[in-house]
């Protein structure tokens, strides 16, 4: 029974990625911008012949469905296809710029974890107290921040004028990087047992992951809050407090376990937003991670490297709703059974 | 509950304190948001520059205050076009038959399987920079939540004990629809536009941020941010523009939550 839910959910989450680049392709080949003027500038453009040559050399004069079976057929392969403006397989691009963007992220999710979930309890602990109320306006303000401003507040404070945090960049300028085997510089480092890159890596990510949590934080919060009251008004809750059970173990026991389900949907989609290229953050921090890279892609309209972000992050996105519907079967078994 | 209901009250002033500002600030700055001057650039705050000065020497409290025109209507206009097309696209497919009802929101399923703003991203850059481009591209992926949270709606109320004694009484589909239904249905979406709104706002902010937005040297929010953001000693170009955009989205964010609570007591608990 688990298992059919199991392969159903996977056969459609490949299904929809497919489709997803379909959107992409058709949306990207209706529109008015021309990749030849983008990649080849003015000059090169007025020439008839570098157009017909750089046309034929990326596909571009074939039909569109051909395009497009060209693509499929280079997807079954394992082959992205290789990106206009790197003139690199769009798949070592991904490698390269990929390691950034995890390591950035998952501490950003891990923070964001910590401090939302135990606000959120607090907050239902304490409904209609001071505390809930503070922690109320406080998340309605981290929602309310725009990304990029608060990165440019935090480097401006603790770069700029307190000089207590690193420069942006993954480490400083000039400084080497740690052997390379997983590309995650904290990983490295640590394997390489230099625990100053380390050090000086963890550092680098510690502004732009609070900045990403901050956004976060307040959805995980008040999904807490909101889950655990629901949770806390049932009947297996009174029966508990009947029995005697401290209210502490009520709450942490019989409670939030039931109340973490909505959270971990929601996490589990927030971290894969996260994953799939914090482009602002990015951006302000130099952080060579995916969000940049599909930012220039897009910009540069290099189709070959949009199409693949575009399967890669739809097929992130749709992977990590497929982990949370299947943690449902370690949380709840009666999913499998509706 | 009072409390909620104070920050629901600041929250309209706040928003209808930028209205007010983005109706009459042209006549209202103090100078040009277009006046270049070289030999006032960079200034930090003083008397005859409240929010200090700009790389060009441009007065950044008059940009700020004549941007509200572009952040303003162009949230408003995503999210209420948004909200109306999605409403009506998941209304039709909650009454629809089963297959058709699968079809449509397959699709919206597709749309909701990408980050938003990396495909706002991708297709504001292929139409090209121009609010209006940036404004149909965040359309294309706004839709789908709306169209996902009418079905629901519509379909936790088509089979409530209520329509059925309207239907019982002979009330036909349209009128139990119009009279009956659709009343019970648009606190929720009222909810979620305003809360929506906001996050437009910061949305559209950040496609201009990254140059995917208005056309330079138009006062924008997001774009202002931009352009300060190298100037981490002169903090005052990124950090009013970041203001004003927190300001309104703050208000807008108070205001739906308060909202919520008065439409749905249930949440009251």
């Amino acid at each position: 029974m688990a298992l059919r839910y199991v392969l159903k959910r996977v056969v459609a989450c490949v299904l929809m990625a497919l489709a997803a680049t379909l959107v992409v392709f058709l949306v990207a080949h209706t529109v008015p911008a021309d990749p030849v003027l983008a990649q080849l500038g003015d000059k090169a453009s007025a020439n008839p012949e570098t157009v017909a040559r750089f046309r034929t050399r990326w596909g571009l004069d074939r039909p569109l469905w051909q395009q497009y079976a060209i693509f499929l057929a280079g997807l079954a392969r394992g082959d992205l296809g290789e990106s206009i403006a790197s003139r690199r397989p769009v798949m070592d691009d991904v490698r390269q710029y990929a390691p950034a963007t995890i390591e950035l992220s998952t501490l950003a999710a891990f923070l964001t974890a910590l401090v939302g979930v135990p606000l959120g309890v607090l907050a239902a602990v304490r409904r209609d107290r001071l505390a809930d109320h503070l922690v109320r306006l406080l998340c309605l303000f981290g929602v309310s921040a725009p990304t990029f401003w608060l990165a440019f507040l935090a480097l401006a404070l603790f770069y700029g004028g307190l000089e207590i945090a690193p420069s942006p960049g993954r480490l400083d300028a000039g400084a080497v990087p740690p052997p390379h085997v997983t590309g995650l510089f904290l990983a490295d480092s640590l394997l390489a047992r230099n625990w100053a890159t380390f050090r000086a890596a963890l550092a680098h990510m510690i502004l732009p992951a609070v900045v990403l949590a901050a956004s976060t934080v307040g959805l995980v919060t008040r999904t807490t809050r909101a889950s655990l009251l629901e949770t806390l008004g049932q009947d297996y809750v009174r029966t508990a407090r009947a029995k005697g059970v401290a209210e502490a173990l009520v709450v942490r026991r019989h409670a939030l376990r039931n109340a973490l389900l909505p959270v971990v949907t929601l996490g589990g989609l927030a971290y894969a937003e996260l994953l799939a290229g914090t482009v602002l953050t990015e951006t302000i921090f130099s952080w060579p991670g995916l969000g940049r890279y599909t930012y220039q892609s897009a910009v540069a309209l290099d189709f070959p490297a949009i199409l693949g972000m575009t399967f890669l992050v739809a097929a992130v996105y749709l992977v990590m709703s497929l982990i949370v519907d299947l943690s449902y079967v370690v949380l709840d078994p009666r999913v499998v059974r509706r | 509950m009072r409390g909620r209901r104070v920050l629901g009250l600041l929250g309209a002033g706040l928003v209808a304190g930028w209205l007010v500002v983005a109706g009459v600030s042209p006549s209202l700055v103090p100078y040009s948001p277009r006046q270049v001057d070289v030999m006032a650039r960079l200034k930090p705050p003083s008397a005859g520059h409240v929010f200090g000065t700009d790389a060009l020497g441009r007065d950044v409290f008059s940009r700020v205050l004549v941007g509200s025109r572009v952040s303003l209507p162009s949230g408003f206009t995503v999210v209420l076009v948004a909200a109306v097309v999605g409403t009506l696209y998941g209304g039709c497919a909650a009454y629809g038959s089963a297959r058709v009802e699968e079809g449509l929101m397959r699709v919206t399923d597709l749309f909701l399987s990408f980050p938003p703003l990396v495909l706002a991203m991708a297709i504001a850059a292929a139409l090209g920079v121009g609010v209006r481009n940036t404004v149909l591209a965040m359309f294309v992926v706004w839709w789908p939540k709306y169209a996902r949270l009418a079905r629901g709606l519509v379909l936790g109320q088509r089979s409530l004990d209520y329509v059925e004694a309207a239907r019982g009484l002979g009330l036909g589909g349209a009128r139990t629809l119009l009279r009956h239904i659709v009343p019970n249905t648009v606190g929720p979406i009222v909810v979620l536009l305003a809360l929506d709104v906001g996050n437009a706002m910061i949305t559209f902010a950040g496609l201009s941020f990254l140059g995917l937005g208005v056309v330079p040297p138009t006062p924008e929010w997001g774009a202002m941010v931009s352009d300060g953001q190298a100037l981490i000693d002169q903090w005052w170009v990124s950090t009013f523009p970041g203001l004003a955009i927190f300001s309104v989205v703050v208000g807008f964010n108070f205001m739906g939550d308060s909202l919520r609570d008065w439409l749905d007591p249930r949440r009251e608990r």
